[in-house]
């Protein structure tokens, strides 16, 4: 007899494959898409580094931040970009629709949990270069920055810290992106409120000190921008400290927690579309 | 002539009641043109300016000129008329004695007019958090950016016909605006001023369409020198030559048109 615990974990892992199997195929119908999303992550890559270089111009560091610490911030926005074009957005962004036109009512009676449904439903490649981008850039950030720049990663204790810090950065991100779209079952018309979370979320690019005081608390209080790349890539540098450790995990608890609450309490105001 | 009055009149009407509809939206895609002022935050925050010769005072200016400039050069029609091909919506429009592109340039228009109370307000936040950060442009420079800024979204709205004609071949041309948007992104004075780039990469920026969109009207409202007759003169140069681009190739790919489902 299985345990009811692990019987769950099966049923959803075995919907997962399914869900993504389908999608990646769908998906895979339209390779053109492979290769402008290709050029669209260099053409944004160089683009940002254009940039950063431009800004290093006026001095050796930005913020307090070394060149190759700005790199790996950089490339740790890159990969969070990446998963949210992979997994974030093609599932979110439908939520809204799903309550426009009523289909949230065949969700909701699905034999599966609501919120996993719609947040896992389907499954981009097209994020895959970001991705793979992103790893690169950080890998080359830290090599070049010399032995002192990877010292976040000297022991295998170590390595947990900066992927703890990425997780919770993941998690803060999904609910973030998930508290949004699920505001759309009481203001129907906010399908473009995950956009300017997406365009807002561009901050990040860059370490959160290189910005005013007043941005700074902005970025960590109201909009955690901050948590979502400086803090892990401190850890990779090896300067994390505790306090912003806890601080982070604390917020991605929160943050979980809380789009879980509003999901419920959102299901109980749900009235469907036409009633 | 009266005729194109009365149509301009209908259109325009028409479109701003259904886009006074959809404010909220509206206030939210005015909302997400926050890049310029995040960028403002970091150039003030680096030493990159004053190394290019720049004052703080002349970056916050340039970056909220930018600011406003891309508030009212956003182009989206690429996103809407892929819909309105797919699903059909294109052949009544197609019927009317009017070419369809008209309805929705009135419609990027109207939303304009929408947008200007929220622009107003983010304006007026930005003013508050930072005191002194706002100006006001003397009238010729503010009747010349206007006009600039006019001038700057057409050429937007001309450059993104071209790649909307390609939804007549495939079914997700819209991606496509993605790859249009990273040279405007950067090429632009977006995301930096251009006097900041290296000489080289300032001389192929200027050879593109791009920095006539952003850098001088926002230049023109910031009070910086400019060439005016150059500027107006780049926009119309670019004009007409992608007109008959344009127009050959909607040409074509209405006679490809056979509407969705038929």
């Amino acid at each position: 007899m299985e345990r009811p615990l692990i019987r769950d974990i099966r049923c959803y892992w075995r919907s997962l494959r399914c869900f993504w199997g389908t999608s990646l195929a769908a998906e895979l119908e339209y390779p053109l898409n492979a290769a402008i999303e290709f050029v669209s992550v260099l053409g944004n890559l160089a683009g940002s580094l254009f940039v950063l270089q431009l800004l290093f111009a006026g001095g050796p560091s930005l913020g307090g931040w070394s060149w190759s610490g700005a790199l790996v911030v950089l490339g740790l926005y890159t990969l969070l970009d990446g998963l949210t074009t992979c997994v974030l957005q093609p599932n979110l962004s439908r939520i809204v629709s799903h309550v426009q036109t009523g289909t949230l009512d065949y969700v909701l009676l699905k034999p599966i949990d609501s919120q996993f449904w719609l947040s896992a439903r389907t499954v981009s490649p097209w994020g895959l270069p970001a991705i793979a981008a992103g790893l690169g850039l950080i890998g080359w950030a830290l090599a070049q920055g010399g032995p002192e720049a990877a010292a976040g990663l000297r022991s295998p204790g170590a390595v947990l810290l900066p992927l703890a810090l990425l997780l919770a950065a993941l998690v803060i991100l999904y609910s973030l992106w998930f508290v949004l779209a699920a505001l759309s079952i009481w203001f129907v018309k906010v399908w473009n409120a995950t956009e300017v979370l997406r365009y807002t979320l561009v901050a990040g690019r860059y370490p959160v000190s290189a910005y005013p005081p007043a941005l700074r608390l902005l970025f960590t209080f109201v909009l955690p921008v901050a948590f979502l790349t400086t803090v892990p890539a401190e850890a990779l540098l090896g300067r994390g400290s505790a306090l912003w450790a806890i601080g982070s995990l604390l917020v991605a608890a929160l943050c979980l927690a809380g789009s879980r609450l509003l999901w419920r309490f959102a299901q109980r105001s749900y009235t469907s579309a036409s009633s | 002539m009266s005729w194109a009055w009365r149509v301009a009149r209908a259109l325009l009407g028409s479109q701003y009641a259904l886009m006074l509809e959809y404010r909220a939206e509206i206030a939210l895609w005015a909302l997400s043109g926050v890049l310029p002022l995040i960028m403002l935050g970091v150039w003030s925050g680096s030493g990159a300016g004053a190394a290019a010769g720049l004052s703080p005072q002349q970056l916050s200016h340039y970056f909220l000129a930018a600011f406003v400039v891309r508030q009212f050069t956003v182009v989206w029609l690429i996103h809407v008329f892929e819909e309105d091909a797919l699903q059909g919506r294109l052949s009544p429009f197609l019927l009317q004695p009017l070419a369809p592109l008209w309805r929705y340039l009135a419609a990027h228009l109207s939303e304009q007019a929408t947008r200007v109370p929220f622009v107003l307000l983010m304006l007026g936040v930005v003013g508050l958090a930072a005191p002194g950060v706002l100006w006001w442009p003397s009238p010729g420079e503010l009747v010349l950016g206007l006009l600039a800024i006019l001038a700057a979204f057409l050429l937007r709205f001309l450059l993104q016909i071209l790649f909307t004609t390609l939804c007549f071949w495939s079914e997700r041309a819209a991606a496509l605006d993605r790859l249009l948007l990273i040279p405007y992104l950067f090429l632009s004075g977006l995301v930096a001023p251009l006097d900041t780039f290296p000489p080289a990469v300032r001389r192929l920026a200027l050879a593109t369409p791009f920095p006539w969109m952003v850098d001088f009207p926002a230049r023109l409202l910031a009070g910086e020198p400019v060439n005016v007759a150059l500027g107006f003169g780049a926009i119309i140069a670019w004009c007409l030559l992608l007109w008959p681009i344009a127009h050959v190739l909607w040409r074509a790919g209405l006679r490809r048109y056979s509407a969705m489902g038929a």
